[in-house]
């Protein structure tokens, strides 16, 4: 099988497994107990902890676990907010974030838009980026919290983050990444980039599913949002997630050391891959940044005249696995909101597909997937009335 | 989101492809907004619908119904095309997602736009058809 779709999600690594299971099985103790084994199990919280922290550059009391990247998102912004109305009182908060974010951030503030927060979601871009000149003309005296992903999942935008982030920390304003396709890809460097927060989830490079990360600066006004026990120094209750925990921490481990070796091995055959696309097949455009500021795995390419889940489909039936847009997506008849924020129009949104490389892949892939998709793409193509009413005015 | 084997059949070898140069008639439904576009082709003699094809850009299941309709107008009298209802061609496929069971209204749309253009270029007034809609809101 040919697995093309690394960012929905990464094959659980041999060494981070075998890490976790002794949490699944001798190790089961409560880590908030007293007694000697239970030690045992909290210290290898405090481990996980400090490899998290390493691989960001952050201190280890910044880092807080969470059930993965939706929640990290989630309580940063209504974490936030219920900060600045304990303060401001009345006064209505106001969010930015970008048109280009992922579900697990467009989706709590419109559902927060709903209950009277404003939001402004700022344009992005033909290739995604948010400008920082837009950003600052954007906040106002209630601005409590920007965030803005530092990776794109669907295209794959790098964003120019520390000259973001250095806009909002002039103005006081909280700054939130949402990290999640970065972290095990690129390097990514909480000081360096200036954020308050930034969230992270391990099935993305390596790790188990539901398990992830927030980072919260130290000094950030943040209130729970799931109360409860004293987990997590008061601030996410809930007995903690041992032997996810413990993953992600090898995960994280193994993923930034890698990254020397892997960032540049990967970009090449994204390189590869794409100028492969683009030569061999005909009416096709890469969506997404042209330059270096891109995810090294992702490809995003357009098939004009075919519609995106049908290649998918074909893909599938010869064994290759591939993506449209994010995986949530797949399946719904809108075309992608990213696309479509990137000024695509619904042809070119709707015959788009994201091929995503990882640590799996090797250079033999791409001969792999050029046999089964240049044949799927004419085949389509014969069957599609947009096709003949295009070789009809070329006549 | 999962397709019947019928559907899947019909997809990755769909039946009746192409363009029919003499057409008797030719009827294209929806857009790429809503990200189908169906274009069916039937060839009529007296009152029967001698041959039947398609072409369609969209998603499985729009590629799966346009083979289907065609492959259920085929031989049939204008009557009997008449009564083909979206239904039906979910049934023949055994099923649709609930998502995609718009795809089938298509199909259903599609037939009755090539009768319709049929209609328009003999003059012949055909029980019961209504002139297709202009455009879908899907
Ligand atoms: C950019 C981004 N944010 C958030 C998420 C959600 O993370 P999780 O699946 O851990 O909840 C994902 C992936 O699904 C993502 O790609």
């Amino acid at each position: 099988m040919l697995y093309l779709d690394n960012a929905a999600t990464t094959p659980l690594r041999t060494e981070v497994l075998e890490a976790m299971l002794p949490y699944m099985k001798e190790n089961f103790y409560n880590p908030s107990s007293v007694y000697g084994p239970a030690r045992k199990v909290r210290s290898a919280l405090d481990d996980a902890r400090v490899a998290v922290a390493n691989a960001i550059n952050a201190k280890t009391e910044e880092i807080f676990f969470t059930s993965g990247g939706t929640e990290s998102d989630n309580w940063a912004i209504k974490g936030t907010l219920a900060a600045f109305s304990a303060k401001n009182g009345d006064t209505p908060p106001h969010i930015i974030t970008s048109a280009a974010e992922h579900h697990g951030v467009l989706y709590v503030c419109k559902h927060l838009e709903r209950k009277g927060v404003e939001v402004t979601y700022l344009p992005v871009d033909g290739e995604g980026f948010v400008s920082p000149e837009t950003l600052e003309a954007a906040i106002k005296p209630n601005t409590a919290i920007v965030s803005i992903m530092l990776a794109n999942n669907e295209v794959g935008t790098v964003q120019p983050m520390a000259r973001l982030a250095e806009v909002t920390r002039s103005r006081g304003v909280l700054f939130l990444t949402d990290a999640v396709q970065a972290v095990g890809h690129i390097p990514v460097d909480v000081e360096g980039l200036g954020v308050d927060m930034l969230a992270l989830s391990a099935h993305k490079f390596g790790g188990p599913k539901g398990i992830g990360a927030l980072y919260v600066k130290k000094g950030t006004a943040l209130l729970p949002v799931l109360q409860g026990g004293a987990q997590e120094r008061n601030r996410r209750a809930g007995t903690e997630n041992v032997a996810g925990i413990v993953g992600l921490g090898a995960a994280i481990r193994l993923a930034t050391e890698e990254i020397p070796r892997e960032l540049p091995r990967i970009t090449a055959l994204r390189d590869t891959l794409t100028d492969t696309i683009l030569k061999t097949i005909p009416h096709t455009r890469l969506n997404g940044p042209k330059s270096h500021d891109r995810l090294p795995g992702n490809v995003n390419i357009s098939f004009r005249f075919i519609e995106g889940e049908s290649l998918l489909l074909h893909l599938d039936m010869m064994g290759c696995c591939a993506s449209t847009g994010s995986a949530c997506s797949s399946g719904a008849l809108e075309p992608s909101h990213v696309l479509m924020a990137l000024g695509l129009d619904h042809a070119q949104a709707n015959g788009a597909i994201r091929f995503s490389l990882g640590g799996n892949n090797t250079e033999a892939d791409i001969p792999a997937l050029m046999q089964i998709l240049t044949p799927a793409v004419q085949k389509l193509r014969t069957l599609s009335p947009l096709y003949d009413d295009f070789l009809k005015t070329k006549e | 989101m999962e397709y019947s084997e019928k559907v899947m059949d019909h997809f990755m070898n769909p039946r009746n492809v192409g363009e029919i140069e003499d057409a008797s008639g030719i009827g294209t439904v929806g857009n790429e907004q809503c990200g189908d576009i169906m274009r069916v082709f039937l060839k009529i003699e007296g009152d029967v619908i001698i041959d039947a094809s398609f072409k369609t850009f969209g998603c499985g299941a729009a590629v799966a119904t346009s083979s289907m309709v065609t492959e259920m107008v085929k031989g049939k009298t204008i009557s009997e095309v008449m009564t083909i209802t979206n239904e039906a061609v979910m049934k023949a496929l055994d099923g649709l997602p609930a998502v995609k069971a718009h795809c089938s209204v298509l199909a259903e749309e599609a037939v009755q736009a090539a009768l319709w253009d049929y209609s328009q270029e003999s003059g012949i007034t055909i029980e019961g058809l209504m002139p297709p809609k202009s455009d879908h809101g899907h």
